[in-house]
């Protein structure tokens, strides 16, 4: 028995994390895959692609109006809760803390939406791996930014070595308990009050 | 605060009466109970509920009907949940663009927030648009159930506005209704504070009036508990009654106000400037560009039994979920409504305070014409004017012939 191919309806406002959606279920096979970025006029849109399965990121403040929509629509085909089905606590709780959310076609069998939800969460907790990969990487950046600046202030204003210049801002970070790069925060704060800035 | 006993995560959303909970956490009145209070913001009611299913959430700030609709079966994926106390009354109201107030004023609207004459003038208008073949307004509320969805429709039908065939209501979340309104996608909207004000504020619109007139002295959010562990928890849900009750009190202090509305004002909680969070706080409420109105009870934190459970508050709201074809009327779901109201719980976590505790576990809704004083245990206590502006009256006693009573209205 061939079954239809599901269409897939992916709302979310961040285009990245979509189009990594997006990739995973054309990888899985899924050709039928819509990306809305933007909700406004969304009824039209849910209309249009008449989707089976909708998924949506849980930050989207517009669930509420979402649900509702659902319950109340005669224009699309009737779409429930992913989670109707509760004796899956563990697909629920992961789908919740991925930060993802999904709808399906009432009467669709669970076998076959289970892994575009499965394949939703690991694509939501790779992309936020990614991200906060990202802002690690960008206030190692800037902490190494400071920490130059400051180097400089105590070079310039104390004749210092570029080796002694650090060596002193770590030695004073350790004796205050606190972290290299708050001390050179500090520093080159203190710096642009005194008009002394490097 | 590591002598806590209890650790206890509650999700709110960025609204007023989010205060109680607020307040337990940043006046201490939770950690003086041993309870760590985790606040967790919200971006939707759904989410709110959802996290609450999976145990993200021991309890929440809720509207009041969603625990009903839960436990009937109406949303998904939703834990029994179950309400130990409320979070205060009143406090919506509802906002119009400046377009359809101008309307409504030259049909005898006044900027009193009186809810006859706005609803008369707002028939007029309905009625000018529908003759010159004009789309129906669309008003927008937060959730479909709601006290801001059941209190515009009671508004809106009992001035002669069928809400289902005179008017679009749509769902909008609450910060995003001050800008749908001045974009003009929204004619008006029902919703908590600070987001009329803000409309106001930011000049998109007016308030036409206010929950506190519509019913007065009448339930908006509540404290929702996951059943499961409320149950083998009740020491902790305890514990976090007399804290939310302590913050109630606190609150409720006019000379608190302006640091109630410094810290939610904080980035952390509603994120919006003090300054509209204090309208809502005094009931001096600026209603439009050159209107300010005091309303009396617009928002109520502790007074008149603000924080107990009434059953009669979720048999009215399971009344209008019925009037709306939201659910069917019969003996079970009835029951279903009334028990996931819990006054037994509030009493028993309260007791030990010796504060005023109704003797009774319902009331008949908008029999006070003025403040009375009733039956109670612990200390005196006053309730009322509670009236309906059309001077209705629910006995939850006689639910079935109020339910028959509002489906005749909506036929004739």
């Amino acid at each position: 028995m061939t079954a239809k191919p599901l269409a897939v309806l992916v709302i979310d406002e961040n285009r990245i994390r979509a189009s990594i959606i997006e990739a995973g279920l054309r990888e899985a096979g899924h050709e039928d895959v819509t990306l809305v970025h933007d909700v406004s006029g969304i009824a039209k849109r849910i209309a249009e692609v008449n989707p089976d399965v909708i998924v949506i990121d849980l930050e989207n403040p517009n669930r509420d109006m979402l649900e509702n929509m659902f319950q109340l629509s005669r224009a699309v085909k009737r779409p429930i809760a992913m989670f109707v089905d509760r004796s899956d606590s563990a697909s629920i709780e992961a789908a919740v803390d991925a930060g993802v959310s999904a709808y399906i076609v009432d009467g669709l069998k669970r076998e076959r939406v289970k892994p575009i939800l499965d394949m939703a969460v690991s694509r939501f907790n790779a992309f936020a791996r990614l991200t906060r990969e990202l802002e690690e990487a960008r206030s190692e950046l800037e902490n190494r930014k400071v920490i130059d600046r400051a180097k400089g202030i105590l070079m310039k204003s104390r004749g210092l070595s570029e080796a002694d210049a650090y060596a002193l801002l770590r030695k004073t970070a350790m004796n205050q308990n606190r972290k290299l790069a708050e001390i050179a925060q500090s520093l080159v704060t203190a710096a642009g009050l005194l008009g002394d800035d490097a | 605060m590591t002598d806590a006993r209890f650790e206890i995560a509650a999700g709110f959303l960025p609204l007023l009466d989010s205060a109680l909970l607020v307040a337990a956490r940043e006046k201490g009145f939770a950690a003086d109970e041993g309870v760590a209070l985790n606040l967790v913001r919200e971006t939707s009611w759904a989410n709110v509920r959802d996290r609450l299913a999976v145990g993200h959430f021991q309890v929440a700030h809720m509207l009041a009907p969603m625990p009903i609709a839960c436990n009937l079966g109406l949303t998904p994926l939703a834990a029994t949940t179950i309400v130990p106390m409320a979070l205060g009354l009143g406090g919506n109201a509802v906002t119009v663009s400046n377009a359809l107030w101008a309307r409504m004023a030259a049909h005898g609207a006044t900027d009193d927030l009186a809810p006859r004459a706005a609803g008369d003038a707002l028939r007029a208008v309905v009625a000018e648009k529908a003759g010159g073949g004009q789309p129906p307004l669309r008003f927008a509320v937060v959730h479909p159930h709601s006290g801001h969805n059941y209190e515009l429709r009671y508004w809106l039908a009992a001035c002669g506005i069928d809400p289902d065939r005179k008017a679009e209501i749509v769902i909008v979340p609450p910060p995003l209704m001050a800008d749908a309104l001045g974009s003009g996608a929204l004619d008006g909207f029902c919703a908590g504070e600070p987001w009329n004000t803000a409309a106001v504020m930011l000049g998109h619109g007016q308030i036409a009036t206010v929950k506190a007139k519509i019913w007065r002295s009448s339930p908006e959010k509540v404290l929702g508990a996951d059943a499961r562990w409320a149950e083998a928890n009740d020491d902790a849900l305890a514990a976090l009654l007399r804290a939310v009750y302590r913050s109630a009190q606190w609150c409720a202090e006019p000379a608190n106000h302006q640091e109630l509305a410094a810290i939610l004002a904080a980035p952390a909680y509603v994120g919006r400037p003090a300054e509209w969070m204090r309208p809502a706080l005094s009931g001096r409420m600026h209603i439009g560009p050159d209107a300010t109105v005091d309303v009396q009870d617009f928002f109520v934190p502790q007074a008149k039994a603000a924080t107990f459970p009434w059953k009669s508050h979720a048999l009215w709201f399971y009344s209008q979920m019925v009037r709306w074809g939201q659910v069917g009327h019969s003996a079970g779901n009835t029951a279903v409504a009334r028990e996931t109201y819990r006054p037994d719980l509030y009493r028993a976590a309260l007791k030990p305070l010796g504060v005023a505790l109704p003797g009774a576990n319902a009331k008949v809704e908008g029999a006070l014409a003025a403040t009375t004083p009733v039956g109670s245990a612990g200390a005196s206590l006053t309730l009322g004017p509670d009236g309906f502006f059309d001077g209705s009256l629910f006995d939850p006693d006689e639910l079935d012939g109020y339910i028959a009573a509002q489906g005749q209205d909506r036929n004739g």
